[in-house]
């Protein structure tokens, strides 16, 4: 099963025929319970496992794979019902000792009673939508004043994303930490696999998890399993589950100050952290459990060995607010000797349909120290070009003071952005090895390279960005390059590439420009088609980008409208996040190029602007 | 068989050779760096304010990444022309476009706008010659004012003047010889019909111009007024009159069009000899600097420097035991095979009936000739005379004219007289010939020239009564020896294109492998044929022209 857009990717597998007619709205491909039941029943399928997006948490779909004679490998459909609404399921969980942060949910929506109960909850507090998860439809409120637009735009997002504008209402606690308890359930009897720590979140979105928490104690580790496995027993868990608690750290990690969040009860994307640090295959138990054999161990047998640390690397713009990035693999390079576990191959398509995770990558060593380093190091030797990544911001967030010395809460990547985007600018030996590699001479050069009877010929490479070098070829293997930032000797010796003697950062040319990585930093630059010079467009800065791929949700003018600077012109959807676009400078939009309900690539162009500036 | 070398590379001869030819090495390195200075800076700041590339800059963007570039007359027009002309305000050499071997003439307009003078001419004929030979495509990067004007009768009447570049553009386009030009400057008058005469032509938009008189003359002539752009810019030219067939937003853009032209050429491999694997020679090249003696009346063994040539320093020598003077074999250079005519002296009968059949030889196997050249000629007196030494020299001098093979010829010392000529001399339309520094070149050595006019004029003096003493003699022999002297250096010779440039003695076998490979790059006849076009060996290519 794959829709258009994934057609001829790592995630058809080998040797698969295109999926024809399978459009990539998920609506119309991966939420097709029929096209994937039907599919099912044709190869013969006794069970279906839904993996960890799309309909892992539908129970609609659950009892379709049960009514079709085909075993769910998930809980029940009512037990995800009652999971998936968060204020039932907190109700549940409080009714089970387990403890819950103060907060209000409920049938009445009305603005007057949210109103009221927030007044009795207190600031800051989170709105929540009702049926949501991945941070969509949720708004963090610090002020009484900010209340009713957070309100409305939660609610606007939660009927987008869910169908559902319903939203709960929660205390929010500063600077905490996100700890949850892998939990496995046979129905009847409930063990706790360790917890997970997953406090280094942007938006709500993790991006580093680890197993064990830094900082756990036996105590809090002994009440946060027994308050999980409450939860699982109270919820009759069957198969693998989560139980999300907000815990805070201010005094250190303590029994009394640890809350229940959420549960989910299907296997979460960090699953491998717990894998790695117990060594239990999660995939196996489920199948184990689905096949109704019981849990394989009981509490006091399950292992916790060592520290493992998970880093999800997406195609995102991080210095752009983690604006969803589009791109096809130009290249692709995995470090030695880690988990790597990946839907996609060099040369496959980020598209813009889809979750653009590209990879999560997992480390294990026998102390935090040691698994860090080495996820740290995998992410060094790890290249991507072809699409922006979120690499350099994983590889300075794991550099960090406070993630190495464990002091993580949820707001760090938040208090720390600018740093931890910071990009230093490239210096000579990235710059000389890029113009190298755009010269095509780094694995291969023409016979007599560089012979010139009395002086050598300077030859200059453009980048796309701009920028230029050049490049004089001293013999086979030798040149003396000049960049922006100062001029290199670069020598080809025992088979590798050195630059003022030292050895040379990696470069590579690939379909879509040059990429040279160099330690934590890492370098990518496309290349201008020399005879592409008409294509150049008088752009300016009239014309109104997309600055993602996505829908256009919404136009709020048409042409010929007056406009001042910072004036909303339209909304587009990426992602389910809608994105208000506002005017770059004052004057009369002249043209309107998009309509309602177009998907649009990064970078197209909207709207143009023009008229003379200033008070029109 | 490998070659062992007897040098001792801690004598003080060897150390005292090595300085006096780094000495002369520099001289010729400075001679170089004043003519890639071309126009000078404050010419180069005016041409780039304009958005023109450096005109080397040029040449390097159109060649391949790393590609080597053999230039032709690096040194042409040194001391010439009152210094006006550094490079003779032409730049010319074989590099290599989309892996292709190629030809370019590019005009430096920072050299007084990049016309012609009468050594610019020469040079750029000389390039069409090496090109027409080697069929090699060519490529024109015009940037020029057109001919010299107050040098026209220098430039403008003769048979190897300025119409002669666009005779042989049409006689090589004919011959299947891609001809293409970027008009990246002014193409003025006679220039006019480079890009016009060419296969294909770019030119760049507000940048070239292409017009047979420019706005000055058009207003002279006619009383019209206008702009050298609305006369014969780009924009006319790609669009109205079809003169040019691509336009070009700038000189990269224009490089880029060039490259994908070759890229598109579509030319047959050439069926050259069987090329072996290259092999560095066991012997380093850099000793030849030790080895040569710094006084060419110092005999040497050449071995020691074709060891230091060819690859593996393997040669199989042929004849070894008869006309010594002469060394002749066989060996690989590059991985192409090459027959070696080697200077060790002076010529004797012998020695030249060995030469004659050793480069008959080399024709009936297809294998390229590689003369190295130190003679002061063939040996003179009344034993040697009696001998037939004339028609045994004029035997190798025959072979060496008619052979259809490749030759190529380095002057490594002495090329004096008659030898100038059984060894491959200019005249003897070698595809290239080069120059070591410590080489001296002219009809006979100072001395014996100075001694020859002395003994004339002392006989005349005496003839008539008079007397003349040796303090009148020496004052008589002085100029001649000291013009002797002057017109014999290299780069006296290399500034007048006697030579197709000045090579660092180290790098002879890098010259050489790729002055083989143009070479090679057309199909070697058996047999020279008659072709009264070109008046050059080489049937193939002019053959094809008939």
């Amino acid at each position: 099963m794959f829709s258009d857009a994934d057609a001829g990717g790592a995630a058809c597998g080998a040797g698969r025929p295109g999926g024809a007619d399978r459009p990539a709205p998920v609506g119309e491909s991966y939420l097709r319970a029929d096209r994937i039941l039907a599919a099912a029943l044709d190869a013969g399928a006794e069970a279906i496992h839904p993996g960890y997006g799309f309909l892992s948490e539908n129970p609609d779909f659950a009892e379709a794979v049960e009514a079709a004679g085909l075993a769910f490998i998930g809980p029940p459909a009512a037990a995800i019902r009652a999971m998936g609404l968060k204020d039932a399921a907190k109700r549940l969980m409080a009714q089970a000792g387990v403890p819950v942060v103060p907060g209000w949910s409920g049938e009445d929506q009305s603005p007057g009673r949210l109103l009221a109960e927030v007044e009795r909850i207190g600031f800051p507090l989170l709105i929540k939508a009702v049926a949501g998860g991945g941070g969509k439809g949720m708004r963090l409120v610090e002020r009484p004043e900010d209340f009713a637009a957070a309100l409305a735009a939660a609610q606007g997002e939660a009927r987008t994303a869910f169908g559902n504008a319903a939203v709960l209402i929660e205390r929010y606690i500063p600077s905490p930490r996100h700890i949850e308890v892998q939990v496995f359930g046979d129905g009847t009897r409930a063990v706790h696999l360790h917890e997970r720590d997953c406090s280094l979140q942007r938006r709500h979105q993790k991006v580093i998890e680890e197993a064990p928490a830094p900082g756990m104690t036996a105590a809090m580790r002994q009440a946060m399993g027994a308050a999980a496995v409450r939860a699982a027993r109270g919820h009759r868990l069957s198969r693998a589950g989560t139980v999300e608690f907000i815990a805070d750290p201010s005094d250190g990690l303590r029994p009394d100050r640890f809350w229940f969040m959420e549960m989910n009860t299907r296997l979460q994307v960090e699953h491998p952290v717990t894998e790695a640090v117990t060594g239990i295959d999660l995939v196996e138990w489920q199948l184990r459990v689905a096949a109704g054999e019981g849990l394989p161990l009981a509490q006091d047998a399950i292992p916790l060995s060592g520290h493992a640390v998970e880093a999800r690397l997406y195609a995102e713009d991080v210095p752009a607010g983690f604006l969803p990035a589009t791109g096809r693999i130009a290249h692709l390079r995995w470090p030695e000797g880690l988990r790597i576990e990946t839907g996609v191959r060099q040369g496959d398509a980020i598209s813009p349909w889809y979750d653009p995770m590209i990879a999560k990558i997992i480390a294990h060593g026998p102390t935090r120290a040691v698994a860090l380093a080495r996820l740290a190091q995998g992410l060094e030797a790890t290249e991507v070009a072809g699409t922006v990544t979120n690499i350099a911001f994983l590889r300075r967030l794991l550099r960090h003071p406070d993630v190495r010395q464990g002091k993580v809460d949820t707001g760090l990547i938040g208090r720390d952005l600018a740093a931890l985007c910071a990009r230093a600018a490239p210096d000579a030996a990235v710059l000389a090895m890029a113009a190298l590699a755009a010269a095509g001479l780094l694995d291969g050069e023409p016979e007599h390279a560089g012979f010139a009877l009395w002086g050598p010929l300077r030859r200059t490479v453009a980048f796309g960005d701009g920028g230029s070098a050049w490049i004089e070829t001293l013999g086979p293997g030798r040149h003396r390059i000049g960049t922006a930032a100062g001029e290199a000797r670069v020598e080809r010796r025992a088979g590798r590439w050195w630059v003022d003697d030292a050895p040379a950062p990696r470069a590579v040319r690939h379909s879509g420009g040059v990429s040279v990585w160099a330690g934590d930093g890492e370098w990518h630059v496309v290349l201008p088609d020399p005879l592409m010079r008409e294509a150049v467009a008088a752009a300016g800065e009239g014309v109104l980008r997309a600055p993602m791929p996505g829908l256009v949700k919404a136009l709020s003018v048409r042409a010929g409208a007056r406009v001042r600077r910072g004036d909303g012109l339209a909304v587009l959807e990426a992602m389910k996040m809608e994105h208000r676009l506002t005017a770059p400078r004052d004057g009369v939009v002249e043209e309107v190029t998009v309509a309602e309900g177009d998907q649009v690539e990064a970078g197209a162009a909207l709207m143009r602007i023009g008229g003379e500036a200033g008070d029109g | 068989m490998r070659l062992v070398s007897s040098v001792r590379t801690g004598s003080d001869s060897f150390r005292a050779n090595r300085a006096a030819h780094l000495a002369a090495l520099a001289e010729v390195e400075a001679a170089a760096a004043l003519a890639r200075a071309g126009g000078g800076d404050a010419a180069l700041a005016r041409h780039v304010a304009r958005g023109k590339m450096p005109p080397r800059e040029r040449v390097a963007n159109l060649l391949d990444p790393g590609s080597p570039f053999l230039e032709i007359g690096a040194t042409a027009a040194h001391g010439m022309h009152g210094g006006e002309a550094p490079c003779a305000g032409l730049i010319a050499g074989i590099g290599r476009v989309m892996g292709q071997q190629v030809m370019v003439v590019a005009n430096d307009a920072t050299v007084k706008g990049g016309t012609y003078y009468p050594t610019t001419v020469r040079k750029h004929l000389r390039a069409q010659e090496i090109a027409e030979a080697c069929r090699l495509p060519c490529i024109y990067l015009v940037d020029s004012g057109g001919a010299n004007l107050p040098r026209q009768d220098e430039v403008f009447p003769d048979r190897d003047h300025f119409g002669r570049i666009f005779y042989n553009q049409a006689r090589m386009s004919a011959a299947g010889i891609p001809q293409l030009a970027a008009v990246m400057g002014s193409c003025t008058a006679g220039g006019a019909y480079v890009p016009a005469m060419a296969d294909l032509s770019v030119i760049v938009r507000g940048q070239g111009t292409i017009f047979l008189a420019g706005p000055p003359l058009v207003r002279a002539a006619t009383g019209e007024v206008v702009s050298a752009e609305d006369l014969g810019g780009g924009d006319v030219h790609t669009r109205l009159s079809g003169v040019a067939d691509y336009l070009a937003e700038d000189d990269a853009h224009a490089l880029a069009i060039l490259r994908r032209a070759v890229g598109g050429l579509n030319l047959p491999r050439p069926d050259g000899p069987r090329r072996e694997a290259p092999e560095p020679p066991a012997h380093d090249p850099e000793e030849i600097l030790g080895i040569v003696p710094a006084d060419l009346r110092t005999p040497w063994d050449i071995r020691e420097a074709i060891a230091r040539i060819v690859d593996g320093s393997r040669f199989d020598e042929f004849k070894a035991r008869f006309g010594e003077t002469l060394v002749t074999g066989f060996a690989h250079l590059d991985g192409w095979p090459v027959g070696i005519v080697a200077s060790n002296g002076v010529l004797f009968s012998e020695s030249a009936q060995k030469g004659a059949h050793f480069v008959e030889l080399c024709s009936q196997r297809r294998v390229p000739l590689l003369f190295l050249q130190n003679i002061t000629g063939f040996m003179v007196g009344r034993r040697y005379e009696a001998e037939g030494i004339a028609r045994h020299g004029a035997k190798m001098v025959t072979a060496v004219a008619t052979t259809a093979v490749p030759k190529i010829t380095v002057i490594v010392g002495a090329s004096y007289g008659a030898g100038n000529y059984g060894m491959a001399g200019r005249a003897y339309g070698p595809r290239f010939l080069w120059t070591w520094p410590n080489a001296r070149i002219a009809v006979m050595g100072g001395e014996q020239a100075a001694g020859v006019l002395a003994q004339i004029r002392r006989e005349g003096i005496e003839r008539a009564g008079g007397s003349w003493s040796a303090a009148e003699e020496a004052a008589f022999r002085a100029p001649i020896l000291e013009q002797f002297e002057r017109q014999s250096h290299p780069l006296y010779a290399s500034a007048r294109l006697w030579d197709d440039g000045i090579v660092d003695p180290r790098r002879t076998r890098e010259v050489l492998a790729l002055s083989l490979a143009a070479a090679l790059n057309a199909p070697s006849a058996r047999r020279a044929s008659a072709c009264s076009g070109c008046e050059r060996e080489g049937g193939d290519a002019c053959s094809a022209a008939s």
